[in-house]
């Protein structure tokens, strides 16, 4: 297995070569860092912005292969380049990764176990109210994109807090710098809860649909027949068979669903004003950042591979149909 | 006294769709009873409505008494009390029956702890016990291996042995042997006898396979149209048939041992459950209808005995002393002429020599490799002449879905020689393949796939018309249908309007469209109930005779292929076993495997069965991905077993080539101590012949 | 006749009537509500900054004194129209590159398969984002073909693995040796036997390619001004939504009843078309 599973990284790391390079290629022709230079008052020399945008290999007056190969290069050593006005990417990567995986860590879990829950929760009651309920309540927070219902989320809790004249919910930033200790890490937390809801309830309802749908789709089938033929209730057979066999399928979307959540990410960073990576990628578009574009390619890629990864292993965990032994 | 009685069960679902309409028998300890029917026709629906594991929205009524206890309309806790201790079911499909993702040992020792309070140590000890007792080898390794990694004939055994777990008085067994090669399905009916001695269980044996009524049940419930039409003790009902359906069933069996001549069709297809004819569901079918039938459905009446039937002629049935055969007309099929000449002077429409088709073996789903090589086909020779109908056995995995596909393909094998109407396929460039396929083509086994649902029949039929460039293609779509028994305004409709059989008709059609030479069948009637596959096999066998076909007819049904075959090749692993005329290898098979699959298929006959003599194999087949050195059968064949140590060893190192056997002009045998037996019974009406 | 059976199907389905309602109902507002409105969309009303609705102005005004409910229904027909484009381009494309893919196998699947895995790696807002300062001062249209080409990856695994399991199918395998070359084959028996799934997906990319136009819009990234559409309309109002909660709510509003009237469909198309299943 060992073997496999290294072929599989290799493959992997050549995927993710490919996509930053791409999205480097893409960043370094379509966007121009030399405009942040131009019309400036008192007007800068030409040869000053060469030479400055030449040290951040930023000058688009290099062929964009010459640059590709200094980016690359600096990649493969661990360095990622300057931004566009000469800050290091690798230091504000630094200080803007871990707040990214932060919330998309919270943000995967809370949104698959409970998901699955509700669906599975779904399935069993069938055309009872409580389906009906999570159905078109899945169906309707589906239909709202992670921008609206961020900032409606924001609006509320802003009235809220009005309403009851202190902050019970934290809306914006990441924590409060004054506090310290214990205080902080509730702080922490607090900021936490608007991010997290904005970013899962849409995985929520996604995994809930797929999951009743699978559910839905093995009740039928003949083991579950079997399990209460030999005397199990039908609560039971569908928990210990169905909702385990059901859960296969749900793990395979795993992958597909990290995607989103990295754009829905985006969008939460922004909106709740958190300086994390998606953040960083909608700021540095508009300020014409192609190396910080190209590191926040790279660590998207990296995310959707290593998702993709999680997700293979999740399967071949519960099913031992794929397993090679 | 008797263990479970049911009365007047009725079940209706949804859309007032009557699967079931008044069904009662009773089970005592011991006894097996058979319930017969044809798809649809109720019998599976009424052994879940026992169990109480029917649908929600299935409507039941009637009444279920197991040892004096009311089933039907119980609470939960009540059914699960009695699911899996006092009742148990098998049912058909074994691998979609267990969860795919839990041991087949903590499965069987979930249904232990459900009902006995025993740890989990010596609840899994017993599972292993338990598979020992089925006959599962090894059964301490293999209860840590999950359903997937089961052959169908072990998993069965697992099944079974999942039954009995908590010494049932009661085995519901729900097509158990369906699934399963007939070598295998012995073994499994050998084991469920095992199971009812060991628990002495009553047992419900559900089927539509008349041969393993016939040698399992002590009494027989014909089911049609979701109503019993007629109850009785085996020997009754197989020889002295009271109601017409009953009669024409038995008529339309091919049978292995013997009997030439058309076989007995029912005309017409079984009603659909929602939308039944007024008076008696089988008078639209009957040749016996008289204009009363059509007015009320006549009621199960007792005729003494212990003997119910529900037809209004069942006493002139009996007094005359009618069978299938009489009352049902038998359609008459002119004679070919080209078989007059003798075979050597025919031309040869097929040869294939040393044909060899390997694949690479892949395992896993996530992390793909290759781990070995699949020996599929191994080195077949045969030849078909002009007018023949030679038939490829074999059970599942001998490879003769591979050899037929690379004779379809007309490309280059991997090795050896196909010659198809006296064209070598690796010589052929493309638009010389494409004018052969006109002469070479093919009809497929499942009715409902071998048709795109998307077109409408005549479009279908039309298709190899227009690829091939005929002009006239709407009257030939026309001829074609009439050719084949269908009305030719049925060209406007699309294939879900028509009936299994008619399906399989289409098909046959749409083959026949470029008049071709050679005709491939691949498993023509394996999925058509037997009353509809009489009809068809008739019309295969008239068109072949009208039209001077020859056949490729692949099959796994013996005693279809005695009935439309004129030579016959046994498969086994990758090889050919034996070949030959047909008559020489049913009635004298020289080779050990031919020998015990002709003698593991049931015979619809009480009488015989019960004084048959089964050749039983050991085992499973081996992995064509690792076959056996020298004899590929020597690892389960009874002869091997019985040789000496020095005989033995030939069958290791030396591999036998199919040797002519010395006293016949067309058998031949993979044997090294090749040896003529007789396996089947003559039948009587054979002897009296 | 079989259409007709699929159409009776689908509005038997409450979820699915509710949603045909709604959507005609948009489409109406859309395309006829402009002419019942006093002011077009460019129209500036220089005495109504940032007013509230009122008889004048319905859905209120902008900062710059647009109407509000001319401005948005400009912006809900771009939505429709480049949702309708896109789920229209894309689902062609999944469906071409998966059936090609999943008919021929070996290196054409491998090689096809191996471009999709790419394009799934970067996440389709990312490229898009990326690529989008091209685009400014370019036409409306290549942002259609850019949210197109990213949008079809899914869907054409998902005709791969069915092409896969259609083409051991008799029927086509009856085709095969009749002797009918291979791209008629997949263009005559594959892809119309995965109508079903082509259908219910184009519906589906259609709510997608809305929110995603929406999404890339509300950074800017997407339709330019002077041109509107509902993820800039949304974009502007969220700015100061509580300030000014007609700037947020009237397009966010259309939007989700939009996105939610198109995955209604979807869902008793599916159901329709596709009765087995469940999902």
């Amino acid at each position: 297995m060992g073997r496999y599973l290294l072929r599989r990284f290799a493959t992997n790391a050549i995927l993710v070569m490919i996509a930053a390079s791409l999205a480097y290629m893409l960043a370094a022709t379509t966007m121009n860092p030399r405009g942040a230079y131009e019309g400036r008052q008192p007007p800068v020399a030409e040869a000053v912005v060469d030479a400055t945008l030449d040290e951040y290999n930023l000058n688009d007056k290099t062929p964009v292969f010459q640059r590709y190969v200094t980016w690359a290069s600096g990649v493969v050593t661990g360095d990622f380049g300057r931004t566009w006005n000469g800050g290091s990417v690798n230091e504000e990567m630094g200080r803007r990764i871990g707040v990214s995986l932060r919330l998309l860590f919270i943000g995967t879990v809370v949104g698959f176990v409970l998901g699955v829950g509700l669906g599975a929760y779904s399935a069993v009651r069938q055309y009872r109210f409580s389906d009906r309920l999570i159905g078109v309540g899945s169906f309707v927070i589906m239909a709202i994109p992670v921008f609206v219902l961020a900032t409606l989320l924001a609006i509320a809790t802003y009235s809220l807090n009005r309403g009851l004249g202190f902050t019970l919910i934290e809306y914006t930033g990441e924590y409060n710098p004054k506090l310290s200790g214990w205080d902080q890490f509730f702080n922490r937390l607090n900021h936490l809860i608007l991010p997290t809801i904005s970013l899962s309830l849409g995985s929520i309802a996604f995994y809930s649909r797929i999951q009743r749908n699978m559910m839905l789709d093995v009740l039928n089938q003949d083991f579950v027949r079997t399990a209460m033929a030999k005397g199990l209730r039908r609560r039971t057979a569908l928990f210990k068979h169905a909702l385990r066999t059901a859960l296969i399928p749900a793990a395979t979307y795993f992958a597909f669903a990290f995607g989103t959540m990295l754009t829905g990410a985006t969008f939460t960073e922004k909106i709740f004003a958190w300086h994390g990576m998606g953040a960083w990628l909608v700021d540095s578009i508009n300020q014409n950042d192609v190396n910080a574009v190209a590191a926040v390619s790279l660590f998207a890629s990296l995310c959707v591979l290593v998702a993709s990864f999680l997700s293979d292993l999740l399967v071949a965990a519960l099913d031992p149909r794929v397993r090679v032994n | 006294m008797s263990i479970l009685e049911v009365r007047d069960l009725t079940v209706t679902f949804p859309g007032d769709i009557q699967a079931v309409r008044g069904v009662s028998y009773e089970v005592s300890r011991g006894e097996v009873l058979g319930i017969v029917g044809e798809s649809g026709s109720g019998k599976s629906v009424t052994s879940l409505a026992v169990m109480g594991l029917l649908p929600q929205n299935a409507e039941v009524s009637g009444s279920v008494m197991l040892h004096g206890q009311e089933l039907v309309g119980v609470d939960e806790s009540e059914l699960t009390r009695v699911r899996g201790k006092s009742i148990s079911m098998i049912f058909q499909d074994p691998l979609s029956a267990f969860t795919p993702v839990y041991t087949i040992g903590d499965q069987i020792a979930e249904a232990v702890r459900v009902h006995q309070k025993l740890g989990k140590d010596k609840a899994a000890q017993r599972a292993v016990e338990l598979l020992d007792l089925v006959g599962i080898p090894h059964p301490n390794v293999r209860a840590k291996a999950f359903p997937h990694e089961f052959s169908g004939g072990m998993r069965q055994r697992a099944m079974i042995a999942m039954a009995i777990a908590n010494d049932p008085d009661l085995l519901i067994c729900d097509e158990p042997t369906t699934a399963l090669d007939v070598t295998i399905q012995a073994q499994v009916l050998e084991v469920l006898k095992t199971a009812q001695r060991e628990t002495g269980a009553g047992i419900v044996m559900i089927t539509h396979d008349l041969g393993v009524i016939a040698g399992m049940a002590d009494r027989v419930l014909v089911m049609y149209a979701g109503k019993p039409v007629e109850q009785g003790a085996v020997d009754d009902i197989y020889y002295r048939p009271r109601m017409p359906y009953t009669m024409g069933l038995l008529a339309s069996i091919p049978r292995i041992d013997g009997a030439e001549g058309p076989l007995v069709p029912i005309e017409g297809t079984p009603p659909s459950p929602a939308a039944l004819p007024p008076g008696c569901p089988f008078a639209p079918r009957c040749p016996m209808r008289i204009d009363v039938c059509e007015e009320e459905e006549p009621p199960l009446v007792a005729i003494g005995g212990g003997r119910q039937v529900a037809c209004l002629r069942s006493n002139e049935i009996e007094y005359k002393g009618l069978t299938g055969e009489d009352v049902f007309p038998v359609p008459d099929i002119p004679p070919s002429e080209v078989v007059r000449v003798p075979r050597d002077e025919r031309a040869t429409v097929l040869e294939l020599t040393d044909l060899v088709r390997h694949f690479p073996l892949m395992k896993g789903a996530v992390f793909k490799r290759r781990v070995g090589t699949v020996h599929a086909v191994d080195g077949i020779s045969f030849d078909i002449a002009e007018g023949e109908t030679l038939a490829l056995v074999g059970e599942s995995g001998c490879g003769k879905t591979t050899t037929l596909q690379q004779i379809m393909q007309l490309a280059a094998p991997q090795s050896g020689r196909v010659v198809v109407l006296g064209r070598d396929s690796a010589q052929l460039d493309r638009s010389a393949r494409k004018a052969l396929r006109a002469d070479l083509q093919i009809v497929f086994q499942d009715p409902m796939a071998a048709l795109d649902p998307r077109m409408p029949v005549g479009d279908i039929i039309a298709e190899p018309l227009r690829a091939h460039g005929h002009t006239n293609v709407k009257g030939r779509v026309a001829e074609l249908l009439e050719l084949v028994g269908l009305a030719p305004e049925y060209a406007a409709r699309y294939p879900q309007h028509f009936s299994g059989g008619q399906r399989q008709r289409i098909g046959i059609a749409r083959a026949l469209a470029l008049d071709p030479k050679l005709l491939v069948l691949d498993e023509p009637v394996s999925a058509l109930d037997v009353s509809i596959q009489a009809g068809v096999v008739n019309l295969l066998e008239e068109l072949k005779n009208t039209l001077g076909l020859s056949y490729l007819f692949v099959a796994h049904d013996l005693a279809v292929v005695r009935h439309l075959a004129d030579r016959v090749a046994v498969m086994y692993l990758g090889r050919i076993a034996e070949i030959g005329a047909v008559e020489n290898v049913y009635d004298r098979p020289a080779h050990p495997y031919t020998q015990a699959l002709l003698s593991a298929i049931p015979l619809p006959d009480p009488e015989m069965e019960r004084t048959r003599k089964r050749i039983l194999l050991e085992g499973d087949l081996p992995s064509p991905a690792d076959p056996p050195s020298g004899c590929r059968f020597r690892t389960r064949c009874p002869k091997f077993a019985r040789l000496g140590e020095a005989e033995r060893q030939r069958c290791v190192d030396e591999e036998p080539r199919v040797d002519r056997l010395a006293n016949a002009v067309d058998h031949g045998a993979a044997c090294h101590y090749a040896e003529q037996i007789e396996v089947i019974p003559a039948s009587e009406d054979q002897e009296e012949k | 006749m079989r259409s007709k059976v699929v159409l009776g199907r689908l509005l038997r389905n409450k979820q699915a009537r509710y949603g045909c309602i709604a959507l005609i109902l948009l489409v109406a507002l859309a395309y006829i509500g402009p002419f019942i409105g006093a002011y077009e969309w460019t129209d500036k009303d220089f005495r109504a900054f940032l007013s509230a609705p009122s008889a004048d102005h319905w859905w209120g005004t902008t900062s710059i004194g647009q109407d509000m409910y001319a401005v948005t229904l400009r912006g809900m027909q771009k939505s429709i129209i480049i949702g309708l484009l896109v789920a229209l381009i894309s689902t062609a494309l999944a469906a071409v590159v998966g059936a090609f893919a999943g008919y021929f196998g070996g290196r054409i699947d491998r090689l096809l398969m191996w471009g999709v895995d790419l394009l799934l790696v970067l996440p389709s807002f990312l490229i898009i984002a990326i690529i989008s300062p091209r685009l400014k001062g370019g036409s409306w249209l290549w942002f259609v073909v850019l949210l197109a080409a990213f949008a079809w990856m899914i869907t054409s695994r998902v005709v791969r693995s069915m092409t896969l399991s259609l083409r051991e199918r008799e029927y086509v395998l009856a085709a095969v040796y009749m002797g009918i070359p291979r791209w008629k084959i997949i263009f005559r028996h594959i892809l119309p036997n995965l109508s079903s799934l082509l259908i219910i997906d184009a519906t589906l990319n259609v709510s997608g390619a809305v929110i995603g136009e929406a999404a890339l819009s509300f950074f800017g990234f997407g339709i330019q001004p002077p041109d509107v559409s509902l993820g800039t309309l949304i974009a502007e109002g969220s700015r100061n939504a509580t300030g000014y909660p007609w700037l947020f709510a009237f397009p966010a509003g259309l939007l989700v009843v939009l996105v939610l009237s198109i995955n209604l469909i979807g869902d008793g198309l599916r159901d329709a078309l596709d009765p087995g299943s469940n999902s």
